[in-house]
């Protein structure tokens, strides 16, 4: 800061005293062209407090945040650092201050160690014994257990995750921003973290906390602020609200309970996956082991786990984007199709939702009628055209059109780029693409990811009504509230090895979670433990 | 304060469509800098250099001349680089198209009929392919990158031609100088009216119209796309890398392949060293001044054709050398890749608040 604000700051009166807040931002406003994602936000955090930062995706949580933490630059509107006006020019600087950040998706370098990768986060660093000792202690201090010298490629997400976190404790911050850091990890992986950010919060850490989780923000946070649209909606006291009485304050309306189908008649097999080896294609990609599953008609069967344990093998085994080493190792609808290819599963029937939405499951660049093309082989006029080749983009533009009505897909313009979407706005459209094609077998990896709470209901519910239409839905995800919402049957994958199927109604949490750490895979007195077989006979 | 970019939310239709115009406009007032740096008259230069070749019908037809190669190969170039496949290569597909096509008048010089023409251009397609699936095959096969590959093989056709047209292909009666026999009737392309206007721009058009068609409204073209965009999303489709690797290699390297034969049954009408002023190359720069889009690369054949014979006026009137051309093809170039920028970027100036903290952070 110069010299000159903080005179002014201290003609105003702002920085006499002993501040109460540690950070406040105070009427900003973010402008992307016409798009304002930030308007007028007021954000007041106090030293030692956990405060959440709540709002559906694109509520502007990430742009203020980013503001923050010095990658983007407020159009109006000021921050204030212990009561004195500041400009956080860029993350150096912010670090600088003493705020640190933990992002959501971490950028670490796999074939390093860990001590490696942290010195590179740090400025200056002259003894990497000496900081391998210092990361050690702190991660043994705030019960963050660490091996200074493993490498990153053999460590977990959430091990990864606390590489981030002990980075950020190395540099002693005054305001720990976490962007969605529990997405990633166990439920006990999960508590362990939440005991360490209640340790810093009784030191006078600050925490700015932001989850789409409700319960764990119930549990954890002090304080809280929710945007809507850019604007700030609400300051409330998570303790004192329910989850639903957030979710309201976040959507500004109810969200709606999922529907359960009416009866769970158990129909003929629609996908059958009979003892499935994959090789790992990369250094750091999991092999499946002996994969076997069973999702019949009228049910949907839910593969839980953290990420990186096989699923996204799975899924591209399944769509057959990779191939298997025999016709019979996946059937659809009674046909072997091991060796066939993406386009000739969808001819049987099946439909495929893949994780990531741009570049794999869309054409960012491309709008949405064309994005309809890339998953249907129907789009011709009439058989000539379709033996030479001509699309017919009329019917491509009304299927769009038909998918966006249908599954409140909203959007600036009547056929916009798949990129210029939300995250939530595409994630509809991908899957409505799917089930607007009725299939009989739909397998699809987190539904969604990064999706928004309302369009995450209207999601589940099409895939369980899809379910009750006679369809066998496979649902691959990482959110276990998700899982317990609409599965009726939830395996486990871990390290490549899938669990058995176990009915819903007997699953736990803490059960979906000792099978997460790996507690299956032919270790059969833990599955004795778990006393699954024996409270449902019914478990394939 | 300072200039940033900011990424537009979708890309800008119009400064597709302004962005080359954007390009020429710099290139024409760089050029008129440069000449001035060089201590010619800037304004009289600009004038031969880009306006003179449009002042009669001889330079005209010449232009559409000049132009044919450039629209064969950039066609053909504009689908491939859609598919993300760099088939930098296309001078060295033009040359072995060529001698490919040139086995006709060569080893069969009395065969004269409409057929000979037809076979000789069959042969120059074939060529080109042969030329293409090399780099092509490399890739797919062992992951050799066809950038690197294509480029080489450029200078491996060309040493070709030079040892077949100074050895076993040379005319016997042509006094030593390195050269076939000439062509003749059904061994050149058929021309128009009294100058060098031929048949050759017919098939360019031909061939930019079906390309055009294509890449807009067939299955084919829009598995092009999608594997250019997203190569991830092409697997989910049901697209084949592969395939796809190969089939724009043959499609672009047969273009130009038939560039070259065209180019020898016409204005040069023999084998020789040098067949081309490198068009295989300035071909580059048309696919992406011409929005790697079939139709665009028609118009902006036509405009780097105005270089060449630019280039050739600025010699005799001006007396700098014939690589001005190539120095305008250059600077066009470089601003054609600036100009995209804007069509997914738009600059901002930012001034203020972060002005301040320069200096204190």
């Amino acid at each position: 800061m110069t010299a000159s604000e903080t005179a002014a700051a201290g003609a105003n009166g702002e920085g006499a005293g002993a501040p109460e807040f540690l950070v406040e931002a105070r009427g900003i406003v973010k402008r992307f062209g016409a798009f304002t994602a930030n308007d007028h936000v007021d954000l007041a955090i106090r030293p030692g407090e956990i405060h959440a930062l709540l709002g559906e995706n694109g509520a502007g949580k990430s742009t203020l945040v980013k503001m923050l933490y010095g990658s983007l630059q407020p159009t109006a509107g000021r921050i204030f650092w212990k009561g004195e006006p500041v400009v956080v020019t860029d993350p150096a600087a912010a670090r600088h201050l003493g705020i640190g950040m933990v992002f959501q998706h971490f950028s670490l370098f796999e074939a390093l160690t860990v001590t490696e990768n942290i010195a590179l986060a740090l400025s200056n660093v002259s003894d990497m014994n000496a900081l391998a000792a210092r990361i050690a202690s702190v991660s043994k201090d705030y019960g963050l257990p660490l091996e200074p010298r493993a490498t990153v490629a053999d460590l977990s997400v959430g091990e990864r995750q606390r590489i981030e976190i002990v980075r950020c404790l190395l540099q002693e911050p005054k305001l720990l921003i976490m962007d969605e850091p529990t997405a990633v990890l166990t439920p006990q992986e999960a508590d362990q973290l939440f005991l360490t950010l209640e340790r810093l919060a009784s030191e006078g850490c600050a925490v700015l906390y932001i989850s789409h989780r409700l319960e764990e923000v119930k549990r954890l946070c002090h304080a809280s602020t929710i945007l809507r649209h850019g604007k700030v909606v609400a300051r409330v006291d998570p303790k004192q609200e329910t989850a639903a009485s957030l979710a309201r304050l976040m959507v500004g309306a109810d969200v709606h309970a999922i529907r359960p189908k009416h009866a769970r008649v158990a129909g003929p097999t629609r996908l059958y996956v009979d003892q499935l080896d994959l090789p790992a294609n990369g250094p750091f990609a999991v092999a499946l082991d002996r994969v076997s599953l069973e999702v019949r008609a009228g049910e949907i069967l839910a593969i839980a786990g953290v990420a990186g344990n096989g699923q996204s093998e799975l899924f591209d085994a399944l769509s057959g984007e990779r191939h298997a080493d025999r016709p019979g190792a996946v059937v659809i609808d009674d046909t072997p199709c091991g060796h066939l290819g993406v386009g000739a599963r969808r001819e049987l029937g099946a439909a495929f939702v893949p994780e990531e939405r741009l570049g794999h499951g869309a054409v960012p660049a491309f709008r949405l009628s064309e994005n309809v093309v890339l998953t249907r082989d129907t789009i011709f006029a009439d058989a000539l055209r379709r033996l030479l080749g001509f699309l017919d983009f009329r019917r491509a533009d009304q299927t769009a059109e038909r998918v966006s009505q249908a599954y409140d897909v909203r959007k600036s313009r009547p056929d916009p780029e798949a990129r210029s979407l939300s995250g939530g706005n595409l994630q509809k459209f991908v899957v409505g693409r799917e089930l607007d094609r009725k299939p009989q077998v739909l397998v699809v990896n987190q539904p969604t990811w990064g999706v928004d709470a309302g369009a995450a209901a209207l999601i589940r519910q099409a895939l369980v009504d899809l379910a009750a239409d006679g369809a066998g839905v496979l649902v691959i995800s990482q959110d276990l509230d998700e899982i317990f919402e609409i599965a009726d049957r939830i395996a486990v994958i871990s390290r490549g090895c899938l669990s058995p199927g176990y009915d819903a109604h007997v699953m736990t949490l803490e059960k979906v979670g000792l099978l997460m750490g790996g507690a299956h895979g032919g270790s059969e007195h833990i599955e004795g433990a778990l006393k699954l077989r024996e409270a449902d006979g019914r478990a394939y | 304060m300072r200039i940033e970019l900011e990424k537009r939310p979708e890309r800008s239709a119009t400064m597709a469509w302004a962005s080359p115009l954007i390009a020429v406009m710099a290139t024409v007032v760089t050029g008129g800098l440069i000449f001035a740096a060089i201590g010619k008259p800037p304004l009289q230069a600009l004038w031969i250099f880009f306006l003179e070749p449009f002042s009669s019908l001889w330079s005209l037809e010449e232009l559409v001349v000049k132009a044919t190669p450039l629209i064969l190969i950039g066609v053909g170039l504009s689908v491939a680089y859609r598919a993300n496949v760099w088939n930098i290569g296309a001078e060295g597909q033009f040359t072995f198209g060529a001698l490919m096509g040139a086995i006709v008048p060569i080893f069969f010089n009395s065969w004269q009929s409409p057929l000979t023409l037809v076979v000789m251009l069959a042969l120059g397609i074939l060529g080109g392919m042969i030329w293409a699936a090399i780099p092509a095959f490399l890739k797919i096969k062992a992951g050799a990158n066809e950038i690197l590959v294509s480029l080489m093989l450029v200078y491996v056709a060309q040493l070709l031609l030079d040892w077949l047209v100074r050895g076993p292909w040379r005319d016997p009666k042509g006094y030593n100088f390195p050269k076939s026999v000439g062509f003749e009737d059904w061994q050149t392309m058929p021309v128009f009216g009294g100058g060098r206007l031929n048949l050759g721009i017919v098939l360019a058009l031909l061939a930019a119209v079906a390309l055009a068609i294509l890449m807009r409204r067939t299955m084919k073209g829009f598995e092009v796309r999608v594997l250019g965009e997203a190569p991830r999303a092409g697997r989910f489709a049901g697209f084949s890398s592969d395939r796809m690797t190969l089939f724009v290699f043959l499609l672009s390297g047969g273009l130009a392949g038939l560039a070259g034969i065209v180019e020898v049954a016409s204005t040069v009408g023999q084998l020789q060293p040098n067949i081309s002023p490198g068009y295989g190359f300035t071909a580059i720069i048309v696919a992406f001044l011409g929005r790697l889009d079939p139709i665009g690369v028609v118009v902006a054949a036509l405009m780097l054709a105005v270089s060449y014979l630019g280039g050739e006026a600025a010699q005799v009137a001006l007396g700098i050398s014939d690589k001005a051309a190539r120095v305008f093809q250059g600077v066009l170039l470089f601003w054609v890749l600036a100009c995209d920028t804007l069509i997914y970027y738009r600059l901002r100036i930012v001034r203020s608040a972060s002005a301040a903290e320069e200096g204190a952070a």
